[in-house]
């Protein structure tokens, strides 16, 4: 079986920038959830969001194509132009491949909404003006494969292209199938991973409306996943990509690679469309199945980046279907959530996630959960809280559930 | 008139697609100034909000050059 290794990571994030500032970002425990100015003018019932940091399209993009892409877009194209340039696969700023054969380059995305700034805008303008005003632009700015497509046409890479959609889920079921397209010889390069920018007035209304979002108006405590106080997620933005390429393809070119990318496993719940099943169910099969994939021994495992979305029935589920999968090892997986820093990004999220376990492995540090002040009992995970936790890793988790039941788990182990 | 409408035409290429206003002379190709066909078909509808003029898909075929464009505008508005 073809060993694929992480050979570039790629972020723009609400807890930061760029692949240092994000990580010191959640090592600091620095929120990112703030009050949104323009959520407060619509009136929407949650005004907080996490958003990534201000940029200008045009700038980073060229105007003339900035204008033509959705926001989710544009996020896709910053990430991924950093975790090429990363992997030394450009030169300098620009992504053009240079060092892998374009045509043996690939890109998989994952989406769950997809253009939604686009349609918000556009459906009041088709209702107010009518049919023959609507812009040619709509189509292609809103399709949830467009970010993938810019990418391509951006970096040159013509191999297998592809979107996902596994919701909450879908930056991780990315990663997951570039993988195996790499190991059944597909591509040698991937450029893999998950975006979102989903927050508008009407999605924002409608995740309230599920009592999905937190009520808390305190932006400092609103996303606090495992503490006993939560009560529901802060909506957050952003994109990762990963840069996955066969390790044979990496040592050819000389490229240093970051971790092995050991296990992925894919479940549904086949449930309910947004509730988990109390026992963790499917999420115990998704993690059963990137164990048994990376073929080492489950207690290996000594840190889980954890879906952990600070919702009442998540979090709980997700330390049931950790101890079902673990036993007694559970006690020494150390956990977090990163999402008490970002909120949770949606279909970013999985990929959000994985840079971040990527990072600890790396590193042997572990981010606090952001906000977590008195663990919910019946959460019985060693969090880390308070402060980062240094601890030598040889395998890590990360697990991510969406709406519609599907879970993804990827496993990474050292390069 | 054809000045005017130079003018407008300038306005919306530069403030909606980016296109720097020198750029902007009679002879110029959508083209060459970075507009593709859905480009041109957008700018039509700024155009329509800027001068009530509408041009419509079958219009547009010819057009090539911004003159073409102010050309068609003109005959409309006659």
């Amino acid at each position: 079986m073809k060993q694929v290794v992480v050979t570039g990571l790629g972020i723009i994030s609400p807890a930061g920038r760029g692949l240092a500032d994000a990580w010191e970002g959640v090592l600091a425990a620095r929120s990112g959830v703030a009050v949104d100015e323009q959520l407060t003018e619509m009136g929407t019932p949650v005004t907080l969001c996490c958003r990534v940091p201000a940029f200008d399209p045009d700038t980073e993009l060229g105007r003339g194509s900035a204008r033509r892409l959705d926001r989710f877009t544009h996020l896709a194209a910053i990430a991924a132009r950093e975790a090429v340039a990363h992997a030394g696969l450009s030169q300098g700023d620009d992504e053009a491949i240079t060092a892998a054969d374009p045509d043996r380059t690939g890109i998989l995305l994952g989406s769950g909404i997809g253009g939604a700034e686009t349609w918000a805008e556009e459906y009041p303008r088709y209702l107010e003006k009518g049919p023959r005003r609507t812009s040619p632009m709509f189509i292609p700015r809103m399709l949830s494969n467009t970010a993938a497509g810019t990418v391509a046409i951006r970096s040159g890479a013509r191999g297998p292209n592809m979107t996902v959609n596994t919701a909450c889920a879908a930056g991780a079921s990315a990663i997951h199938v570039a993988r195996d397209l790499i190991r059944a010889g597909a591509a040698d390069v991937m450029i893999a991973g998950g975006v979102e920018a989903g927050i508008t007035g009407l999605s924002v209304s409608a995740f309230a409306q599920m009592g999905a979002l937190t009520k808390n108006p305190d932006p400092a405590t609103a996303s606090r996943p495992f503490d006993v106080d939560r009560d529901g997620f802060v909506i957050g933005e952003g994109a990762a990509v990963l840069i996955l390429e066969s390790a044979e393809h990496a040592a050819a070119r000389g490229a240093t690679p970051l971790a092995t990318v050991a296990g992925a496993g894919a479940s549904a719940d086949a449930h309910h469309a947004t509730a988990p099943p109390e026992d963790g169910g499917g999420a115990v099969l998704a993690i059963q199945r990137a164990v048994a994939d990376a073929g080492i021994e489950a207690s290996t495992i000594g840190h889980l980046n954890a879906h952990g979305t600070s919702t009442p029935l998540n979090d709980v589920a997700e330390a049931r279907a950790l101890r079902a999968v673990f036993g007694d090892h559970t006690d020494a997986i150390v956990v977090t959530s990163t999402k008490g820093v970002t909120g949770h990004t949606l279909g970013a999220a999985g990929a959000i996630e994985a840079v971040f376990a990527i990072q600890s492995l790396r590193e042997g540090r572990i981010p606090p959960t952001a906000n977590l002040v008195n663990q919910d009992p019946e959460i019985d995970l060693d969090v880390v809280a308070g402060a980062a936790r240094e601890t030598r890793l040889q395998a890590v988790l990360s697990t991510s559930m969406g709406f519609g039941g599907q879970n993804s788990a990827l496993v990474f182990t050292p390069a | 008139m054809s000045q005017d409408l130079l003018a407008t035409f300038t306005e919306l290429l530069s403030e909606e697609f980016g296109v720097p206003t020198e750029d902007v002379t009679p002879e110029a190709t959508f083209e060459a100034l970075g507009l593709d066909s859905l480009d041109v078909v957008e700018l039509t509808l700024v155009l329509e909000e800027k001068t009530g003029v509408k041009l419509e898909d079958e219009e547009l075929e010819d057009v090539r050059t911004v003159q073409d464009a102010i050309d068609k505008v003109q005959e409309k508005q006659a």
